[in-house]
């Protein structure tokens, strides 16, 4: 066992009333990569925040290579050796500036760093922390021309050059695709090697079965599990985080429909095999695939927002080339977008205003909008889908993530529609909440063809009565949510196909 | 540690502070006066108080609306003086009737708001660049055609031609006219004209859809875009509706004042958009809105209006201005922003 890099003991974190950290013991050791798992409001952040010095601990200590560690602010914990990576890359880079001082930021921002800047010397020190971390890069070029992976990359450089003791990356592939992924762990499995302790937070299976030597599992605030021996039992792992088996949902699959959207030999993308597909009625589907599979494509072109480049679609029998959302809209396609909270939440709206924003048409006499008929429309939907709240009235900002969502689900579900695409639904959204959600979903699809983009395997097999595996902008496998062979799905999902030996670039 | 214990039990005072806190002020200040200053509380003060603050109010509530769709219009207080200059000019120089007057300033607000949404929107200049770029063509613009000069009867033009056409009196009385209001000649037209529109503007942002996805285009622009919101058509509309209240303004100015003065309305855009921005303070709305934004003049006027009755100089009003939209600025955005989750 290598050396213990960081030591907490009973760290207890609390908010007002609520407990999110309910006294947290846990070893980090060097040279070896911890992934943090667990639900939304299992206190995973908070912990990252304790560690790297934006909360301070209510009680409980740490230990850094058995020097007490308690910091108060954020550069205290960097000088410290503490570095954190953030969910957002773009908090990591400054996107207008070059590489070389993106990577020397730090120091340029340190106090008496000298006045005038001298570039000649930035640039090598630049290329010296590249070449240290194997990135290969021109330093001179801006940060914005480069594309997410290498931005993840150099904002790590930045803070390798710290030289540190602990590394902390919080959901670093969230917006990554699985080649840019595969630089991120090969630069880790270096930086394992050299010794650094990493604590990797993530939800992906995938990444955590790459990266990880030990995983810790939390919920509500505590340390539910620790696994270290290997070959190490992800199941249990989940179980531990979400407290319970995951539970077998049982899906009944209803009398096939007949189809209301279909594409015909669309091509998502010039030189993508085309797909064909029918969407029946009472039908829910889970679309499946990686980051950069053609998903989001997909639900783009069918809300409108992005033409095939051949091909064509049809509903209900008839040709549906929408030029743009509102086209979609009045045929009654619904798209429930992912990344609620750029593409959905209306902050400063309360739950009314949120739910009743697509459809005010409807509950308007004239140009003039009726409040009450809004306030009904929000209070069904409130009890339908059990949103956490106070009232009507709750500005959305006060609920929690999962309540957040349920609202975005909501405003499309108050309405019927033909087609609904739910993009993401359960992103970022707590264990009870998804099946709520879910359950929803299933409920009302009746009369409607709903389909769901599903990065995560088990979200898909828990709503769908059929799924669809997506890979290189095209359909990889269409699958009967029956007694389904998962392995043959995760085998589509990662591009291998049946016959054999060839394989992929990405 | 110690000021998380004792949050609790303020949080309901802080609460109250920031939604009543700035009407309150307000009635402060107006008992203050009204005590301490002679004539402050009669009806004759309350009007020329509405009077004095009725250009900037319309030219505010303009402002709000481009402030509601997240966007900035800098170029209201040129488009008020070009008003000012091009009714003049039709008057004058072209000897054209009231009516023609008031509708080239209209049509002409019309047009320099849809150039300013063009820009934005389609040409994807950003705001605060387009309408200042705007603003700087228009205050060039409205000299060109008198040479720099501020058109009067009797002035000669750059051709030689003398002018003799007058300001009609069913124009001057835009200006001049009062109503009778339980006072014989009290409420001067420009008082009815801001209330009328303050009121209908204010209907349009919190009682019709319209107003109401506006209002979702400037908290979340991609997600009203998502929800089927025709988003540009949105923003073009309210730099319109700046356009044509600035020029609203700018013919109420030109009434009162009977010549097309080019050194009139300085101070037209830095007072308006002080409004617009201290109505964020009122209720707690911590968002443009009607009702604030015409609190915010009234606030400005009865500060000013109790200071010089007080004997305080005049030099010191923008002073006092400046230290009003500072505190209501720090009313909406330090003290709202608390507890706004982790």
């Amino acid at each position: 066992m290598q050396k213990t890099a960081v030591k907490l003991t009973g760290i207890t974190k609390t908010f007002g009333e609520n407990k999110v950290l309910r006294g947290i013991d846990l070893e980090l050791a060097a040279g070896q990569v911890t992934v943090l798992m667990g639900a939304n409001g299992a206190g995973k952040s908070t912990l990252v925040k304790v560690l790297c010095g934006v909360h301070r601990a209510n009680g409980g200590d740490i230990t850094l290579f058995d020097q007490p560690f308690h910091p108060t602010t954020p550069s205290e914990a960097i000088r410290a050796g503490v570095v954190t990576v953030h969910q957002n890359i773009n908090d990591g880079v400054i996107p207008d500036l070059d590489i070389a001082s993106n990577l020397m930021l730090d120091n340029l921002a340190a106090p008496g760093s000298g006045f005038f800047i001298n570039n000649r010397k930035i640039r090598a020190q630049a290329r010296e922390i590249a070449a240290r971390m194997q990135l290969d890069v021109d330093v001179r070029q801006p940060v914005s021309e480069l594309n997410l992976a290498d931005r993840q990359l150099v904002s790590i450089a930045r803070a390798m050059a710290h030289k540190p003791k602990l590394l902390i990356l919080d959901e670093p592939t969230s917006s990554l695709s699985a080649t840019e992924a595969t630089r991120l762990f090969d630069l880790l499995d270096r930086l394992r090697d050299s010794g650094v302790a990493i604590l990797y937070i993530s939800h992906r299976m995938s990444d955590i079965r790459r990266i990880a030597d030990r995983i810790v599992s939390m919920r509500d605030g505590k340390i539910s599990g620790v696994f270290n021996e290997k070959p190490l039992d992800y199941e249990a792992a989940v179980n531990a985080m979400l407290g319970r088996a995951m539970s077998e949902v049982d899906i009944q699959i209803p009398a096939k429909g007949t189809p209301i959207l279909s594409l015909k030999n669309v091509e998502l993308r010039s030189g993508a095999q085309p797909i064909n597909l029918d969407m029946n009625e009472n039908e829910v589907i889970a679309i499946t695939g990686l980051v950069g599979s053609g998903k989001s494509e997909l639900a783009n072109l069918i809300f409108g927002l992005q033409a095939p480049v051949s091909g064509q679609m049809q509903l209900n029998g008839t040709p549906y080339t929408p030029r743009n959302q509102r086209e979609a809209i009045a045929k009654g396609v619904f798209l429930c977008p992912k990344d609620r909270g750029s593409n959905a939440v209306v902050q400063g709206f309360d739950i009314t205003r949120n739910i009743s924003l697509p459809f005010l048409k409807r509950h308007s006499r004239g140009q003039f909008l009726r409040p009450r008929s809004e306030r009904q429309t929000a209070q069904a939907s409130i009890e339908n889908l059990g949103i956490v709240c106070q009232s009507t009235h709750d500005d959305i900002g006060a609920l929690s993530g999962g309540n957040q969502q349920k609202v975005m689900v909501a405003r499309w579900l108050a309405e019927p529609s033909n087609v609904l695409v739910l993009d993401e639904p359960f992103q970022g959204v707590d264990i009870q909440a998804r099946r709520d959600i879910g359950e929803k979903i299933r409920e009302t699809a009746k009369g409607r063809a709903t389909i769901v983009m599903a990065a995560e395997m088990d979200e898909a097999i828990e709503i769908a009565d059929r799924i669809i595996v997506m890979f290189d902008h095209t359909i990889a496998g269409d699958h009967r949510n029956e007694n389904i062979d998962l392995g043959q799905v995760l085998a589509q999902v990662a591009g291998q196909k049946q016959t054999g030996n060839e394989t992929h670039a990405n | 540690m110690q000021t998380d214990t004792h949050k609790r039990p303020k949080l309901g005072a802080l609460d109250l502070a920031i939604k009543y806190g700035f009407l309150a002020l307000l009635v402060g200040l107006v008992l203050f006066f009204s005590l301490f200053t002679e004539g402050f509380a009669s009806p004759y003060s309350a009007v020329f108080i509405f009077q004095s603050v009725s250009i900037t109010g319309i030219l505010a509530l303009g402002v709000t609306a481009t402030l509601v769709v997240d966007g900035f219009d800098l170029s209201i207080g040129s488009v008020a003086t070009t008003a000012l200059m091009l009714s003049s000019y039709v008057l004058v120089v072209w000897e054209m009737s009231a009516f023609a007057a008031v509708v080239a300033c209209l049509v002409m607000g019309a047009v320099v708001g849809l150039i300013n949404g063009f820009l934005i929107v389609k040409m994807r200049v950003p705001d605060l660049l387009a309408t200042l770029g705007m603003m700087f063509l228009l205050v060039g613009l409205q000299r060109i055609p008198t040479q720099g000069r501020s058109i009067s009867t009797g002035m000669t033009l750059p051709d030689g031609r003398v002018t003799e056409g007058v300001f009609p009196p069913e124009f001057l009385a835009l200006g001049r006219h009062r109503f009778d209001f339980f006072i014989d000649r009290l409420i001067p037209v420009s008082v009815v004209v801001l209330l009328v529109i303050a009121f209908l503007v204010w209907v349009f942002m919190e009682k019709t859809r319209h107003g109401r996805l506006m209002y979702a285009i400037g908290s979340n622009e991609r997600a009203a875009e998502l929800a089927g919101t025709n988003v540009n058509r949105y923003k073009v509309l309210a730099y319109v509706i700046s356009g044509v209240l600035a020029s609203i303004g700018g013919i109420l100015m030109a009434a009162r004042l009977g010549r097309g003065d080019i050194a009139s309305g300085n101070n037209l855009l830095l007072d308006s958009v002080a409004a617009a921005l201290i109505g964020f303070a009122v209720l707690g709305a911590a968002k443009p809105n009607a009702f604030g934004t015409i609190v915010g003049a009234l606030f400005i006027g009865i500060l000013l209006q109790g200071l010089t009755m007080m004997n305080a100089p005049y030099y010191t009003q923008d002073f006092v201005k400046g230290a009003v939209l500072v505190v209501a600025l720090v009313f909406t955005f330090a003290l709202s922003r608390r507890g706004g989750g982790h």
